[in-house]
């Protein structure tokens, strides 16, 4: 019992952050029609928002390193702990949660100039013409990335009080094996309320209306003499946007790396098909549904009927899912079927 | 020629005839002869040439990069040294050696270098590409065990020595051993036996451990030697599960374990996959847990100090082995850091070092044999004994062309002096200890000439 | 004129005197040495056959390399088990790809778009994932599969025909060994089956198959209407770019007999969709233009480091030579792939037809061939 629960924890871990990627992958396509190859990169960038915070809070004052005595080396003390004490040190543990300001305005800057710069050029151009140019741009974005930064995973630590673990079973008068990192329940609460908060804002807004207009039907809308083109901007920040707070709330999982978003791109576009091209509620449920049957697959008894189906879980329910409905499982008929 | 020679028995007439009978079968005869070279005509001879190319070819971009770029300031190191300039690093040191200072065999070092890609294609374009384009008389670098094994199953064919870098499976000198490749670094056969009994004095006879495993060759090696000393030392193995390569979130694999009763966890994981185990492992609290009256115990068996820096605090008081720490206070090893650190103002790597000491090797084979021919280059290295290159004593087994040398047991450092202090070694095992014989893994090192 | 170069067989003595003679004019740019040549060859070839799908059909499929990566296990194989003759090889590899093709189309070819994208990709990347770690008894997992001294080689062995005195036999093609001519053999065996594969194709893009082709992409729903059946023509298609892939791949092992579970990974499906898009959909020369291109951008720019930039610049006063080598060197050696990426950008933004747009654009400059003339099909 406990190991079902706990990968049924698990999963909505996991479906969390598939959910979150998938969400503003499935906005471009269904209001904007872009495939986005870009959008694994900019999941990395928000990673990297929280790496870029930490070493601003952790500029530091070159010291000769005595303990090394062959050669000159230096260490690095921070001026936040120089000039500020233990309250500096601390405000240096909070960096991941402190960097998602930071990340905000960066992340909804980079999608504008994204769409400005390159992926508007792009509306009226074949799938395969925006493949080409925006895999060319996440290429781009992390060759830069590694210049900088190097191809090492870099440590991005959650702060110290939430590095542990809570004890859920105990909590719910379980077993007391029964725990789960605190970080891990805070990204599942995060990624609701940004779940939630994307959905309130296009159900609850006119901006969010019309977008949902221009989702269904853009021609008509754009009859009806509104201007969707500037919304759409809006849109992909949006959408930048979540993908890059998915990226920083995950840093403490997964120490940021360049690489790290080519590794969600393939997974978050199978999301989002299986979920329906376009379709947000179907991205969301994809995401969990994918995330916990992933946990199970994993699971040392499932693995000794059916070896190797943790690797080859996520395709095989996409070919099951698109053969059985084939506009994935709550998408609508006609969206990129040509 | 030679491919005449060898099947005499095979005349022109009687291959027609048994070329017909076989239909789409043909036979071996070469109207082009490969290599058809005079008896110590061999292919990129430097001859008059003032200069010989060396090959380096290590990841530039992927998982394996900042490893790669390691391995390649080491490599300049060294041919800087080769040609006298700088302060000779461990040249000063090995003995015995008929370095000079003045190059190889009085030629200058040059070199070029390729990406690898840690794929087994690229890193095979990239080795030709050296060979046949610029002239590499020796290729040498890696970081992963299938590259290695790749690379050197071509150099075999293309009569190039190949100095492999990091690679720590057993079959780059076991099953898939060549003449041509040699190894420097250890593999996960040492890791095992130099462990083995450092597992035995820090936790006890009576542990049960829980295995991790990468899903690929690397990773199985790696489960299989540790199992192989642990349950000597009368370890339980309560269970070995596959993770993919490259999983990013091991949690679902990582959770099991709370419940299973093990009080060991070994991670049979390198890079990437290590970093993100280990992270979450710790997050998941495995490290704070008490299973029947014994702390719970995380060990490594291959550490690397440059990828430990990505796990951050996680690594602190786990065990783990290593080939070279730059914190050994031999002459060599010091000689190496000093010349290292103040190149590049940070200490080499593992992956650095290996690099460095096997191009060293090759060229003072050369001197030794007194030609770059390769058949004499590789009997001047097969059973070459040296000192003086940071692991004590280190013989070149003849029989499998590995590298017998002490190996070192590590802790992630409690309390680091500095950035690079990450491991603290906590046993140097000496060379006897982790000696096997050279047929254990099978594998036929093949012909001197190609 | 005009007719003169639409006929097959100007074309083909055109096509295969470039081929041929690419140890000349490859030489001055650095790229004359057998192995990149060899690449050369073996990924237009695999272009070739992809574009025949994707350029004719438009259906855009993300999991090619699953067949050149069975192909090459096939071929593989097949020198391991029977003969060292690598025509028997090339044989197999291609009908047993076109068979793995023939299964994933079939179930693939049930959905269109994006939909259909994803199904190719979601199997190639089962084919990586299982070839990488549970199939390690057939394809020998990361270390890839290679040939060793004491394989059984039944064929080799029935007929009493036997290498002795090398660790590991050769191969060879009736008798040609493979590795003869330094390499060259190799390129000219890649280059002639190349040719071949370009003949099959051309004959495709003008045949009545290949207009019905055509005829889907540009509106597939008409054509249904009509009461045509298009799964066949698709399927067809699917397959013949499928062999294509594995006969690429066949060939890789032919003149390098090892085959590695990364030739599946969905990279290299993407690279294969690149080396199309960046040459130019739907043309005939444009893929292959894509390939040699991506191929010479990672042998020869991943190559080039500081020491090599200086020597490059020489000609300039030192200042300049610095600032050009400070400039240039982010875009090679490691940084390679970054040239790669904005390459791709700048091409799709500037030349979305890829190359051929660009040769045409020239051309047309020049009042050579005023509209499409070697060019076929649409690049929208």
């Amino acid at each position: 019992m406990d190991a079902i629960l706990i990968q049924i924890l698990n999963g909505l871990d996991k479906g969390a952050a598939y959910a979150l990627i998938a969400l503003g992958l499935t906005l471009a396509f269904g209001t904007l029609g872009i495939v986005n190859f870009a959008h694994g990169a900019l999941f990395m960038l928000g990673a990297f928002c929280a790496v870029v915070f930490q070493k601003i809070l952790t500029i530091s004052v070159k010291v000769k390193d005595e303990s090394v005595t062959l050669f000159d080396a230096y260490k690095e003390q921070p001026y936040l702990e120089i000039w500020l004490g233990d309250f500096g040190a601390a405000i240096v543990d909070w960096a991941v949660p402190l960097s998602i300001i930071f990340a905000i305005p960066v992340m909804i800057l980079i999608g504008i100039a994204m769409e400005r710069g390159l992926i508007k050029h792009f509306y009226k151009r074949t799938h395969a013409e925006q493949i080409l140019v925006t895999f060319g741009l996440a290429i781009v974005i992390q060759e830069i990335i590694k210049h900088f930064f190097g191809a090492n995973p870099i440590p991005t630590p959650a702060p110290d009080i939430v590095s542990g673990s809570a004890a859920v079973g105990a909590f719910f008068g379980l077993s007391d094996n029964l725990v789960y990192p605190w970080w891990r329940l805070i990204y599942i609460v995060f990624a609701g309320v940004v779940i939630f908060a994307v959905f309130a804002f296009l159900k609850f807004t006119t901006f969010g209306m019309v977008v949902r207009a221009g989702m269904a039907d853009r021609e008509t809308v754009g009859l009806l003499g509104i201007n969707i083109q500037k919304r759409f901007t809006i849109v992909f920040a949006i959408a930048a946007l979540v993908a890059g707070l998915a990226g920083v709330m995950y840093s403490p999982i997964l120490p940021p790396d360049y690489y790290m978003g080519m590794e969600f791109l393939v997974l978050s576009f199978v999301v989002v098909v299986v979920g329906g091209m376009g379709s947000l509620g179907g991205a969301v449920l994809a995401g969990f549904l994918l995330g916990i049957l992933q946990s199970f697959a994993s699971m040392n008894e499932v693995k000794s009927i059916i070896p190797g189906i943790d690797q080859i879980i996520i395709y095989l329910v996409a070919i099951v899912v698109l053969l059985v409905r084939p506009r994935g499982l709550l998408g609508r008929e006609g969206v990129f079927e040509d | 020629m030679k491919k005449n020679d060898q099947t005499p028995h095979l005349d022109r007439r009687g291959f027609m005839k048994k070329t017909a009978a076989a239909g789409v079968v043909a036979s071996s005869p070469m109207f082009f002869m490969k290599g058809a070279y005079a008896a110590k005509d061999f292919r990129n001879d430097p001859k008059d040439s003032k200069t010989v190319t060396l090959g380096f070819n290590v990841p530039q971009s992927g998982a394996y990069a900042d490893e790669g770029a390691d391995e390649l300031r080491a490599y300049k190191l060294a041919v800087k040294h080769l040609n006298g300039e700088g302060d000779g690093g461990m040249m000063k040191t090995m003995k015995p050696s008929m370095l000079k200072g003045n190059g190889i065999l009085g030629k200058k070092v040059v070199f070029s270098t390729g990406d690898t890609q840690t794929k087994s294609d690229a890193a095979r374009a990239s080795a030709k590409r050296m060979i046949e384009k610029d002239g590499a008389l020796m290729i040498s670098g890696g970081s992963s065990s299938g590259v290695a094994i790749a690379v050197q199953g071509l150099c075999q064919e293309m009569g190039t020595i190949f100095m492999a870098g990091l690679t720590h499976s057993n079959d780059t000198t076991g099953k898939d051993r060549r003449r041509y490749g040699f190894r420097h670094f250890f593999n996960t056969e040492m890791s095992g036996a130099s462990l083995g009994p450092v597992l035995e004095k820090e936790f006890g006879k009576e542990r049960s451990a829980y295995h991790l495993t990468a899903d690929y060759t690397w990773g199985w090696s790696q489960e299989g030697s540790i199992k192989k000393y642990t349950e000597a030392l009368g370890w339980e193995t309560k269970a070995a599960v596959k993770t993919p390569l490259g999983a990013g979130d091991f949690s679902q694999y990582i959770t099991p374990v709370l419940n299973s009763g093990a009080d060991v966890l070994v991670l049979n994981h390198y890079g990437k996959d290590m970093v993100n185990s280990l992270t979450q492992a710790v997050q998941f609290g495995l490290r704070d847990k008490n299973i029947n009256g014994k702390d719970f115990q995380i060990v490594v068996p291959l550490f690397s100090r440059l990828m430990a820096q990505g796990a951050g605090e996680n690594i602190k008081g786990i065990f783990g082995s290593t080939n070279w720490n730059w914190a050994l206070k031999d002459e060599g090893s010091q000689a190496f850091v000093k010349s290292f650190g103040a190149e590049y103002g940070n200490p080499p790597s593992q992956a650095a070092h290996t690099c460095y000491v096997q191009t060293l090797l090759y060229a003072n084979a050369c001197e030794m044999a007194g030609t770059f021919y390769p058949p004499e280059v590789i009997k001047a290295l097969e059973g070459f004994k040296f000192d003086g290159m940071g692991n004590g004593a280190t013989e070149y087994r003849a029989e499998d062309h590995q590298c017998f040398k002490d190996v070192l047991v590590v802790r992630g450092n409690q309390n680091p002096n500095s950035q690079f202090d990450l491991l603290e070694v906590v046993q140097e095992v000496p060379r006897a200890q982790v000696e096997y014989d050279s047929k254990e893994f099978g594998g036929e090192l093949g012909p001197y000439e190609v | 004129m005009k007719n003169l170069f639409k006929s097959n067989a100007v074309i083909m003595l055109v096509f295969s005197a470039v081929v041929l003679s690419a140890p000349i004019w490859a030489d001055p740019i650095g790229a004359n040495y057998p192995d990149l040549l060899q690449k050369f060859a073996i990924f237009g070839l695999f272009a070739v056959g992809y574009n025949i799908l994707f350029g004719l059909t438009g259906y855009l499929s993300f999991g090619h390399a699953a067949f050149l990566g069975v192909g090459s296990y096939a071929a593989v194989w097949s020198l391991k088990l029977l003969t060292m003759n690598v025509f028997l090889g090339i044989i197999l590899a291609t009908i047993i790809s076109g068979l793995f093709a023939l299964v994933i189309g079939f179930i693939s070819l049930r959905r269109s778009g994006i939909y259909f994208s994803i199904l190719t990709l979601a199997f190639a990347q089962m084919s990586y994932s299982l070839a990488y770690s549970v199939l390690t008894p057939i394809t020998n997992g990361e270390t890839g599969l290679q040939i060793a001294a004491d394989d059984p080689r039944f064929l080799d062995r029935l007929f009493g025909i036997t290498q002795e005195g090398v660790a590991i036999p050769s191969t060879h093609f009736f008798g040609f060994d493979i590795k003869s001519m330094d390499g060259y053999f190799g390129f000219y065996f890649a280059a002639v089956v190349l040719i071949i594969g370009f003949y099959i194709a051309l004959k495709i893009f003008r045949s009545p198959f290949g207009l019905k082709l055509k005829a889907i992409k540009s509106n597939q729903t008409r054509m249904t209407y009509t009461g045509f059946n298009t799964r066949p023509y698709l399927l067809s298609a699917f397959v013949i770019s499928g062999m294509y892939a594995g006969l690429a791949g066949s060939i890789m092992v032919a003149i390098d007999p090892l085959a590695g579970a990364e030739r599946m990974q969905w990279t290299a499906s993407g690279e294969v969709v690149l080396m199309t898009i960046l040459g130019g959909v739907g043309t005939l020369i444009g893929p292959m233009l894509g390939a040699a291109i991506i191929k010479y951008a990672e042998n020869i720019f991943s190559a080039l480091n500081n020491t090599e930039l200086t020597q490059m610049f020489n000609f300039a006063p030192e200042t300049i030579q610095n600032a050009l080598v400070f400039i240039v060197e982010p875009f090679v050696g490691k940084g390679w792939h970054l040239s790669l990426g904005a390459m791709f950008m700048l091409v799709v933004i500037f030349l979305p037809g890829g190359v051929m747009e660009g040769v045409e654009r020239i051309l047309r400059l020049f009042g050579i061939g005023k509209k499409k003339k070697v060019v076929e099909g649409d690049a929208k």
